[in-house]
């Protein structure tokens, strides 16, 4: 990369930064006319895209950077939810419909004292100890599983889907005591703060926007070490780097566990912003919506994948409240005509366009070597 | 591409097609064989009857056994009918009392007609206009507690001489649940008329299931003995009730344990075989799902996450099919966009043959050929659009795949609605068999018959025929294929539409035991893809293996741990751990290639 462009990029995250970070939630909390004001709505709905833009982040790492695609982000995330939601859950205290000192689900199951397990809950450390732990633990050993025995390509994505869609079942299951089919909704309260008025959601804005962008150089950093060298070397060829002397399924390994705790961490943020979550974000679907969220913004590069959570979610918004039948078939026609046609996602688009110019240069100068630019630009797409 | 396949392609078809039909045939002729009566006969017995309801009392129970033996449909009707107060007692010139049988329906006005019962006519008045009683100012024919016992007596006899083996066998048993030793005589009249094994059984078991009432200790050790050997599971809790009773010889109680703990035996033996029936009946459909999997991304790589979809297609023409027989499908869809001021809408109308009887049932056999088309039709056009671009970004097949999806179910929701249609089973499909206790559903039968079929037809198609030389060529080396002048693209394009109609005879066939709507194809994807991971990518009889193993295990872990949702966990688990001992799966395909 050339120096000056390099400097270009720092200076435009620089400048993203700012502007998701301090300005947004400026415009959101100084009283200011209605055209710059930002409502309340949309920094709740920004703090969501911003989870989204982290999930997203954590399937890029993998699939982008190492090849795996893996269809189970969506686990952990909700995974990382889960145990924020338990803590949500035990902060209602006695204000539920029950009134009593146990969640409201628990009494409707007959439950009269809550649960050992959720004992520990009550501490907001404790629960982040856990969003940590359960998809760290959960992803070591299913990825001690797959890699060793060199699960790739194909397999492993339908191996994690597998996990997803049996973790899903799990969940839907009333006997586990997380709520069933219902999940954890109705909550309160956020280290003593009412998660209902719009300061709280607007410091949860701004936790998430620092999460993210720290998430985003953490990995721009890591993309640049030695490690991350390998890690592509691992997605270009695997063979080579196994012959070449590398443990392969370390440092596969590594990654799957890191993109685990970045999708949980999305999930704890996201949990008090949006206020529900239940065993449907673990879906199947969810994973490979996020999947394609990446396929959308560009693969292989960090931006991508939150120019696609954004990008794609604020179409779904839209399109949900104006063609509320026709959205999925905008969607699916997206996908199907991003996959085909734009290998690279929006962030290619440049890059397409000038091979796209230049072929067409040359083709009007001197017609012999359009064969081998036809070629490169499919080595390109490959 | 040479001749050869295409017509044995064909021939393959119609050859799968003419056995179902077959199956199914005999199947429906079976059920519409009924006895009907010969007139003259009948008026007979309607004379009689009537001269019975109007007798005096001791030559009314003699007439009431005698007709009852006929076993004549109108018999049982009329007899049933008298003790509800439904026989009308109507006096007409002359003082002369005719009897006739009070309609259930009633008019505007709470009236009914009565029929004859000497004639089957209607009554009606000198000039021939039909009467209608209202059922307050009537007299009906009376019966006293002793009549009325005749009267049950006799149909209860009437019912264990009907000519359906099932009818009898249910019949037998309400009596030997009875509890009333009455019962014992009837039973052991029937005894030695009946023919049918099973119902012979039934009556053994229903007369000792009386006699565990009988005071006499030796009549009761038979009656246990006889339960015992007959593995009557209907009976074992009656006998652990008669075990707790006082005062029991040692002797009874000993015969007693060995009775409850032979059927306790058999109970267990029933419920294995019958978990492997419904294991094998589960692999089954499994394998008819996967097969075209097995196909599209064993075969071909393409990770086909519209192949649930293809599934729909399959049962939603099931669907179609079933109601054009029936009164006409038609849908129509209004377009949240307007073109010149006009909303855009389109819709479709076909109308219906209104068929009745066994033509409608047959629609099925119709149904069958139509999914795989329609399925493969699809599956055509998914190819030249999208999946041709992507034979070498297979994960990538993976998101466009899931597009095409998406687009799909929303079409299904708009054409067929969000809820879930239904689809009928034609009739030789519903029921079930008993061999030795253990049921076996005719349903589950076909699953499981149909498969074979299918699988033979897919290996038939793939190892005899020269298109499936191509195929495997085409699948093993692309490129060198195609060097040697294999039209790849052909090629790809006709094994992409045979996995989806695979896939869409599968969906015809999911519409005969489950629900059809929009997303019946998501629910079977996991396992689908599950399936043929765990027989071995490429390898149809891998997938063959893969699918019973699993379907089994599932209905066995489901049976061993209570829960279909932690049977389903456990077999995932097992999976995951299955794939660690054999990564490439049970038949992995050796090669020496690298990436």
């Amino acid at each position: 990369m050339r120096p000056e462009s390099k400097r270009l990029e720092t200076w435009l995250t620089i400048a993203a930064a700012f502007v998701l970070i301090v300005l947004l939630p400026a415009l959101n909390a100084l009283p200011l006319p209605e055209a710059l004001h930002v409502s309340d709505f949309t920094i709740n709905l920004y703090g969501k895209y911003l989870c989204y833009a982290i999930l997203a982040i954590s399937v890029d790492v993998l699939w982008g950077y190492t090849g795996l695609l893996s269809l189970g982000q969506a686990l952990f995330f909700s995974l990382g939810g889960y145990m924020m939601g338990m803590y949500l859950m035990r902060m209602i205290g006695d204000l539920g419909q029950y009134h009593q000192p146990i969640p409201d689900f628990l009494v409707f199951l007959g439950w009269s004292k809550l649960p050992p397990f959720w004992q520990p809950f009550s501490s907001f450390p404790f629960a982040l100890l856990m969003a940590a732990l359960l998809p760290g633990v959960l992803a070591t050993v299913f990825g001690f599983l797959a890699f060793r025995s060199r699960i790739r390509g194909v397999y492993f994505s339908i191996l994690t889907q597998a996990l997803t869609y049996g973790a899903c079942l799990l969940f839907f299951r009333n006997s586990l005591l997380l709520g069933g089919n219902n999940g954890f909704t109705d909550f309160k309260f956020i280290l003593g703060q009412n998660l209902r008025t719009p300061g709280t959601q607007r410091g949860l804005y701004i936790v998430t926007a620092v999460t993210l962008v720290a998430i985003f150089m953490g990995c721009r950093w890591l993309s640049r070490t030695k490690f991350g060298l390998i890690q592509q070397a691992i997605r270009d060829s695997e063979n080579r780097v196994l012959f070449s002397g590398y443990a392969a399924a370390h440092y596969k390994l590594f990654v799957f566990v890191l993109c685990s705790l970045i999708a949980s961490i999305g999930g704890v943020l996201y949990v008090p912003q949006v206020g529900i979550i239940n065993p449907s974000e673990m879906g199947t679907e969810k994973s490979l919506e996020a999947v394609v969220w990446v396929a959308v913004g560009g693969r292989g590069t960090l931006i991508g994948p939150i120019l696609g959570a954004f990008g794609v979610n604020a179409l779904k918004s839209w399109a949900t409240r104006a063609y509320p039948d026709l959205w999925l078939i905008f969607l699916g026609v997206l996908f199907v005509l991003v996959t085909v046609f734009m290998p690279r996602g929006l962030v290619g688009i440049p890059g397409q366009l000038r091979g796209l110019y230049q072929r067409w240069n040359r083709t009007s100068k001197d017609p012999a070597p359009v064969a081998v630019a036809e070629v490169e630009a499919e080595k390109g797409g490959l | 591409m040479s001749l050869l396949p295409r017509r044995l392609n064909a021939s393959l078809g119609l050859w799968v097609a003419v056995v179902f039909a077959a199956i199914t045939l005999t199947r429906l002729t079976s059920f519409a064989a009924t006895a009907a009566e010969p007139p003259a006969a009948e008026a007979v017995i309607r004379k009689r009857l009537a001269l019975a309801i109007v007798a005096e009392e001791a030559d009314q129970k003699r007439e009431i056994r005698e007709l009852a033996l006929t076993g004549s449909k109108v018999v049982r009707e009329i007899l049933s009918a008298w003790p509800k107060d439904r026989i009308l007692l109507y006096t007409g010139d002359g003082g002369v009392r005719i009897p006739a049988l009070i309609e259930d329906e009633t008019d505007a006005d709470g009236k009914s007609r009565a029929a004859r019962i000497d004639t089957g006519a209607f009554l009606a008045d000198a000039s021939g206009k039909t009467l209608r009683f209202a059922t307050t100012d009537i007299t009906t024919a009376e019966t006293d507690a002793a009549l009325r016992t005749v009267l049950q007596l006799a149909l209860d006899a009437m019912a264990l001489a009907d000519p359906l083996p099932d009818a009898r066998k249910t019949a037998i048993l309400k009596l030997g649940n009875s509890q009333k030793p009455l019962n014992i005589v009837i039973l052991q009249e029937r005894l030695p008329l009946e023919n049918d094994p099973d119902v012979k059984k039934a009556i053994l078991e229903s007369i000792a299931l009386l006699q565990l009432g009988d005071p006499d200790p030796t009549v009761l050790k038979a009656a246990i003995e006889q339960l015992g050997r007959l593995r009557s599971i209907g009976s074992l809790d009656l006998l652990k009730r008669v075990s707790a009773r006082e005062g029991l010889s040692p002797e009874i109680r000993r015969v007693l344990a060995e009775s409850i703990h032979g059927i306790d035996n058999h109970i267990n033996n029933v419920n294995l075989v019958g978990t492997f029936f419904r294991g094998l009946s589960l692999g089954s459909i499994l394998l008819v799902v996967a097969l075209g999997l097995a196909i599209t991304f064993g075969l071909m790589g393409i990770i086909n996450m519209a192949h649930g979809e293809m599934i729909a297609i399959g049962a939603y023409t099931t669907y179609v099919v079933q109601n054009l027989f029936g009164t006409g499908f038609g849908f129509s869809i209004t377009l949240p966009f307007s073109f010149g001021g006009k909303p855009i809408a389109f819709g479709l109308h076909l109308p219906g043959l209104n068929a009745t009887g066994s033509l409608y049932e047959s629609y099925f056999l119709f149904a069958i050929p139509l999914s795989f088309l329609m399925a493969a039709l699809a599956g055509l056009v998914i190819e030249r659009l999208v999946i041709r671009f992507l034979y070498r970004r297979p994960l990538e097949s993976l998101l466009a795949t899931w597009g095409v999806s998406l687009v799909m179910q929303q079409l299904f929701r708009m054409v067929f609605g969000a809820n879930n249609v239904q689809v009928g089973s034609p009739t030789g499909l519903v029921g079930h068999f008993d061999i030795n206790d253990v049921s076996f559903g005719y349903n589950r039968v076909f699953v499981i018959g149909f498969a074979v079929l299918i699988v033979i037809g897919t290996w038939l198609l793939l190892t005899r025929t020269s298109l499936g030389l191509l195929i495997r060529a085409v699948m093993q080396n692309r490129d060198m294929a195609s060097c040697i002048g294999v039209r790849t693209n052909r090629v790809n394009v006709l094994t992409f539409a045979f996995g989806s109609g695979l896939a869409g005879l599968a969906g015809a066939f999911l519409s005969q035991i489950g629900n059809v709507g929009p997303s019946l194809g998501q629910s079977y994807i996991v396992d689908s893809f599950m399936t043929v991971v765990v027989g071995g990518v490429g390898s149809i009889v891998g997938t063959v293996c893969a699918a019973i193993g699993i379907g089994t295990a599932d209905q066995i872990l489901q049976q061993t741990t209570g829960s279909p949702v932690t049977g389903k966990i456990v077999v995932l688990i097992s999976i995951i751990l299955f794939l660690q001992w054999r990564p490439g799966g049970l038949f992995s395909i050796r090669s020496r290639s690298l990436d």
